[in-house]
């Protein structure tokens, strides 16, 4: 069974970051947090294992404190 | 009238009265440098200790005072090392290897620099910058006691500059009136505003980053702060949107507020102002304040760095954000890749086109340089609500999970350059060898007898052999190479044979002038060495 990686497991973090803010340059608020579920639906079809997911929802729905943005 | 445009932190280079003023036709030199700062004054050093003669013109009689650079690198001290002034540095310097992360009021995660042993330089001293420069000034006066034939004239302002062929015009106002000089190559070292891209009408061309930064380096009267790197997000005592907090020699502290864009500078600077954000991060702590200043910042950098008879390093060519300290470290790597070729081009030994090989090596480790500065720049100061929210997301599960901490980006600290594909590499034909000291690398130190093996490199090209026969000394186009025979045995804890046979049972290392590795393979093979040493000198 698989289990929810919590380890560093990005080939080049930096890349992904900058590529991953890049992806909203230029985008209205409501056109960033759409294109955000659209890419959790994507990487979560690439995930697949369910357990995994479910793992992945609780871990983020308990995250520190609020996000405050 | 020449005018100071700064305070002096040391008076190092008095005006005097040089002949050059008083002769009739204009003098020919062949290399003068426009700046004095920590650049002009290490390219000086690299040529002057070729015995290549040099004229290094400043507008001002020495050092200025004030905050900049704090962090210098490995690297930048192993090329100050080479010219011989990096035991200073590192005897003044305070080293430190642990940084902690904060978010509002939590500790988010902290690192440790972790050094490899067996280096002569740690990872980073933090030495305040005119120390920096003093030390290389005070080498250039030892070098010039022992014959180094180097100039250095304050108050000499450079006010225009006539490109030639096959050389540069310079008209110079001094304290006594103007006078003109030649020089066969000029280098423009005179600064992130260099008034002589301005002459030339050359571009500089990259990012503004919309936001201003605080310093205040306080000395604190109970100094029980720890020798750490402390960068706040959003800290809970508001003095910022950003605050860092880093020990510097003398007792002194930087810290580094980011206070926003539209801000009315002669207001922050008051000093109850700048005392109410220390005293609301320090609480109940007795400091002196040292310095104060407000900077803002541009990443960017010229298209070309060669321009004909006139060549660009250090911020004049190209200017990063101070996240990452790779301003002067990457400055001091345009020095030591310069110096050896220009000195070579001069001899008549290489090509003039081996100073194109300067433009794409260094071109190359800007960018590397404003790539990462402009991403810490944006990591920390994000310039909309989404990139806002996903760097607070990164730093509330970085508290709790290992995998969101590499995300993490309070600046990634400068690390030497690497020339991969750069047009000087020759094969790298030692299989097994380790990836870290593969062609195009600066060679890694490690312990060898009672010193170093950089201490061993440099200032000339070496054959480096481990466990492998070659001759002592071979000529390739007028140019020697010198062997350093060495056998892995020589270093009992294994750091040699680590860092540079990896899984080979011997290796044979071509290294560049300036510690780079140009090629490398498992045995000597003459036509391959000097086929390689031709490439390095940019004859193939
Ligand atoms: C806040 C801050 C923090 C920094 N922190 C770091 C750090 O931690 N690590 C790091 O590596 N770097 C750091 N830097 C960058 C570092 O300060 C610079 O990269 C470095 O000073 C560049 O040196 P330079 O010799 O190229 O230019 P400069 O130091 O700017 O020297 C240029 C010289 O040219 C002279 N000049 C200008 N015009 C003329 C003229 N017309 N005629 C004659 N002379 C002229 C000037 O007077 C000056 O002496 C920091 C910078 C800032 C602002």
């Amino acid at each position: 069974m698989a289990e929810l990686t919590l380890t560093p497991n990005l080939d080049r973090p930096d890349d992904f970051y900058a590529a991953l803010i890049a992806t909203h340059d230029g985008l209205s608020d409501d056109e960033s947090a759409a294109l955000n579920a659209r890419l959790i639906l994507i990487l979560a079809n690439q995930i697949g294992d369910t357990e995994v997911l479910a793992a992945a929802l609780q871990t983020a729905a308990k995250a520190p404190e609020e996000v405050t943005a | 009238m020449i005018h100071d445009r700064y305070q002096l932190a040391f008076k190092l280079y008095p005006y005097e009265r040089s002949a050059d003023q008083d002769a009739e036709t204009p003098v020919r030199h062949p290399v003068v440098i426009m700046g004095g700062g920590p650049i002009g004054v290490a390219t000086a050093l690299d040529l002057g200790l070729q015995g290549i003669p040099v004229v290094v013109l400043d507008d001002h009689e020495g050092i200025g005072m004030g905050s900049r650079a704090i962090c210098f690198a490995k690297r930048c001290l192993e090329i100050a090392d080479r010219y011989g002034c990096g035991q200073p540095m590192l005897d003044k310097g305070v080293v430190w290897n642990l940084g902690k992360v904060f978010h509002d009021d939590r500790k988010v995660f902290e690192f440790n620099l972790l050094p490899e042993q067996g280096h002569k330089f740690p990872a980073f001293i933090n030495l305040q910058q005119p120390y920096f420069e003093r030390f290389l000034v005070e080498r250039v006066r030892e070098a010039q006691a022992a014959g180094a034939p180097i100039e250095l004239r304050g108050k000499n302002r450079v006010d225009s500059v006539i490109t030639h062929d096959d050389h540069v015009t310079l008209e110079i106002t001094t304290p006594d009136g103007p006078y003109t000089i030649e020089a066969d190559w000029l280098i423009g070292c005179d600064g992130a505003s260099s008034p002589l891209r301005g002459m030339m009408g050359l571009d500089f061309e990259g990012r503004v980053f919309e936001d201003s930064f605080l310093i205040a380096d306080i000395k604190m009267m109970n100094d029980d702060f720890p020798t750490e790197r402390w960068f706040w997000f959003e800290p809970y005592f508001k003095s910022g949107a950003s605050t860092l907090l880093h020990k510097q020699p003398d007792g002194v502290w930087r810290v580094d507020f980011q206070i926003g864009w539209d801000v009315d500078r002669k207001k922050e600077l008051q000093e109850e102002n700048v005392r109410a954000r220390l005293d609301a991060m320090l609480g109940d702590v007795e400091y002196e304040i040292v310095w104060t200043s407000i900077y803002t910042f541009q990443c960017r950098r010229m298209k070309q760095f060669r321009h004909g008879r006139v060549l660009f390093a250090g911020d004049a060519a190209h200017q990063v954000s101070p996240f990452g300290a790779r301003g002067a470290n990457s400055g001091m790597q345009d020095v030591d890749n310069l110096g050896w070729k220009l000195g070579l081009v001069i001899e008549g030994r290489a090509p003039e086109s081996l100073l194109d090989s300067y433009n794409a090596e260094r071109v190359h480790g800007a960018d590397e340089n404003i790539l990462n500065s402009t991403r810490s720049t944006d990591f920390i100061t994000p310039k909309s609500k989404v990139s806002h929210m996903f760097r607070n997301a990164v730093l509330d599960l970085a508290e709790q999970y290992e995998f969101a901490r590499p995300l993490v980006n309070s600046g990634r600290l400068s690390v030497p350059c690497v020339y991969d594909g750069g047009p000087l590499n020759g094969p790298d034909a030692l299989r097994g060898g380790p990836t870290r000291t593969r062609v195009g690398s600066p060679c890694p130190d490690a312990p060898l007898g009672e010193g170093f093996l950089l201490d061993h490199l440099g200032g000339a090209f070496t054959l480096l052999t481990i466990d492998a026969e070659a001759p002592d000394a071979l000529e390739e186009s007028g140019v020697p190479i010198t062997r350093l025979a060495l056998s892995a045995s020589d270093d009992a804890s294994g750091g040699l044979a680590e860092r540079y046979l990896g899984m080979a049972t011997s290796g044979v290392y071509l290294v560049r002038p300036d510690q780079h590795v140009a090629a490398r393979w498992d045995s000597f093979d003459e036509t391959a060495t000097r086929a390689a040493l031709r490439r390095a000198i940019g004859l193939e």
